[in-house]
């Protein structure tokens, strides 16, 4: 009991829990004592309570391995051709190569999905203050950049079958790059390599999607891999405790979502793909309807209720804005947000507010809608000014 | 105990499937690899045999290899022995070389001359009669004859005729 105390003074988050754990270890260890060491699971401190909410950081790792798995085989018929790209997706890889559609749906799945799980992961974290204190920082900012690269990758990869809504969310992308007012044409140029998007534009976001990018992502996700996989082993316990009690849960809870997961590839997949997408590109129309895939829909509609160059500083600002949260939370508390006063509500507010966001993202900008959308806009920026305020004047727990 | 016999299953029923899934996997992975069907499809070379010239060296291209069409003036088919003889192929009463151009020494492509009526391979010296068969070495065999099959006055390569089955029979060919 004595080393848990100790932990539980690490990591005050899981405090409630890590005590259950030793309850059930001790009841566990009375029933088999000849199966094993009592030190082994006296050491094990994972909480039982190990859910879902919990497992989303592996679940995302396997999510990584999926994605590469699947982009390996669609790399061997992509082509990278502004002439014959489109085909060599909806034609060679979708009918001619055996199996080629379920790499095409699992790496489209994947990628949709993984964002979920992101978010989620990225909000348990941020609920729990999982974000402070014991060189936790590091890891959290190592998170935020996983999150601007895995959008930077997303973005990329839906470029490449240079179908109408690659091409024109490219467009909408690239001119974001022009800065407004600023008129940085000569930048949009360098980003695009041509002054239209074409061959030099596909071939550069190709080599970003499956060589810079990836790279990036791999190298991140070493510096992010959390040190609480090894910490385990520092509290004197041992891999096979460690593996029976915790690494049975998280195989379940991976097994249970790729049940799911699989699913959608199988059954429901086109959520994951957007209709118009399967035009071929025709740079001179626009489609009636351009609007993002659903997990940039919250940045997507910041840009909108707000004049063009307010409207990108506060995209700029929330593209980055999750990174600062360890410096913006003020207060010395790293506990579950439900024991935190004022910000409880916000941590609800700003999940709320980004739902809603979401959901306007995809509707037309007129009438109620222009309306909820800057408030709900202005509701966003509201609620980062307000957090080293209200983190500030938070009694210490 | 039962506890652990209940675990012990769970871990076996997660095996099991995981196995399955592995399996499935790898056949996926595996057919992916295979040539595309429009490739295979594409292994097919149809040839109008009636637009050769006698004497004349003609090229074809099958599967991405040299075919050596040359078809036989009847002095260049009295001069073969009966076993030269096999190696020809025979569309209606006229006589054809038709071989892959490749040299079987190491992989060069030979050059006729028409004048002495043979192949020499630049890589090695190696050389070949008008009917393909080898008559100085290095290479260890005649030209290989591509599978081919007649039909009438056209000639399919890629396709296996009861001619070309008797000559791989008969170790014309590999």
């Amino acid at each position: 009991m004595t080393h848990s105390t100790k932990e539980i003074s690490q990591d005050d988050g899981l405090n409630q829990a890590t005590i259950e754990t030793n309850e059930d270890n001790e009841s566990n260890h009375n029933s088999t004592e000849h199966a094993h060491s009592p030190v082994l699971t006296l050491d094990y401190w994972f909480s039982s309570k190990f859910n879902f909410i919990r497992a989303t950081g592996m679940v995302l790792a396997v999510t990584m391995v999926l994605l590469l798995i699947s982009g390996v085989f669609l790399l061997m018929y992509y082509q990278p051709n502004i002439n014959t790209a489109f085909d060599s997706v909806n034609y060679t890889i979708m009918t001619e190569v055996e199996f080629g559609w379920l790499w095409r749906h699992i790496h489209s799945v994947a990628g949709s999905v993984g964002f979920m799980i992101l978010y989620i992961h990225m909000f348990v974290t941020i609920y729990e203050g999982h974000y402070k204190k014991g060189g936790r920082e590091t890891l959290w900012m190592s998170g935020t950049f996983l999150l601007i690269a895995y959008s930077l990758e997303s973005f990329s990869g839906y470029m490449l079958p240079w179908g109408q809504m690659s091409y024109w969310a490219g467009s909408v992308i690239t001119n974001l790059f022009a800065g407004g007012s600023l008129h940085l044409d000569g930048l949009v140029q360098w980003v695009r390599g041509d002054y239209v998007m074409a061959q030099a534009y596909l071939n550069r976001f190709f080599m970003l999607h499956v060589v810079v990018v990836p790279g990036v992502i791999i190298g991140l996700l070493v510096w992010h891999f959390p040190p609480k996989y090894t910490s385990v082993k520092k509290g004197g316990s041992k891999l096979s405790a460690f593996a029976k009690n915790f690494y049975s849960k998280d195989i379940m809870l991976i097994s249970m979502y790729l049940v799911f997961f699989f699913y959608l590839v199988f059954f429901n997949y086109g959520f994951s793909m957007e209709t118009t997408n399967f035009e071929i590109v025709d740079g001179l129309k626009t489609p009636a309807h351009i609007y993002p895939e659903w997990y940039f829909l919250w940045s997507y509609e910041l840009l909108r209720p707000f004049p063009i160059d307010l409207g990108l500083i506060v995209f700029g600002i929330s593209q980055i804005i999750f990174f600062f949260v360890p410096a913006l939370d003020r207060s010395p508390n790293a506990v579950d947000a439900s024991r935190r006063g004022l910000f409880k509500y916000w941590f609800w507010l700003l999940l709320i507010d980004m739902i809603v966001l979401t959901f306007l993202g995809k509707l037309p900008p007129t009438g109620m809608y222009q309306v909820t959308g800057l408030i709900a806009s202005l509701v966003f920026c509201a609620l980062w000014m307000a957090l080293p305020v209200i983190t500030k004047f938070e009694k210490k727990v | 105990m039962e506890n652990y016999s209940r675990r012990g299953f769970i871990g076996k029923a997660v095996g099991a499937v995981a196995a399955v899934g592995a399996i499935a996997s790898l056949t996926a992975m595996k057919k992916t690899w295979d040539p595309l069907a429009s490739t295979k499809a594409a292994g097919f070379t149809t040839l109008d045999m009636s637009i050769y010239k006698e004497g004349e060296m003609a090229v074809e291209k099958w599967r991405g290899k040299p075919i050596f069409v040359l078809k036989q003036t009847s002095e260049m088919l009295k001069t073969l022995t009966a076993k030269q003889k096999e190696r020809i192929v025979m569309v209606g009463d006229e006589g054809f070389l038709i071989n892959i151009g490749i040299c079987t020494h190491l992989g060069c492509i030979p050059a006729y001359r028409s004048q002495s009526e043979d192949f020499l391979c630049p890589c090695h010296g190696g050389m070949y009669d008008h009917s393909g068969d080898v008559i100085k070495d290095p290479p260890p065999r005649g030209f290989d004859i591509p599978p081919f099959k007649i039909d009438g006055k056209k000639l399919v390569l890629g396709e296996e005729g009861p001619e070309y089955r008797k000559m791989k029979n008969n170790g014309i060919t590999l």
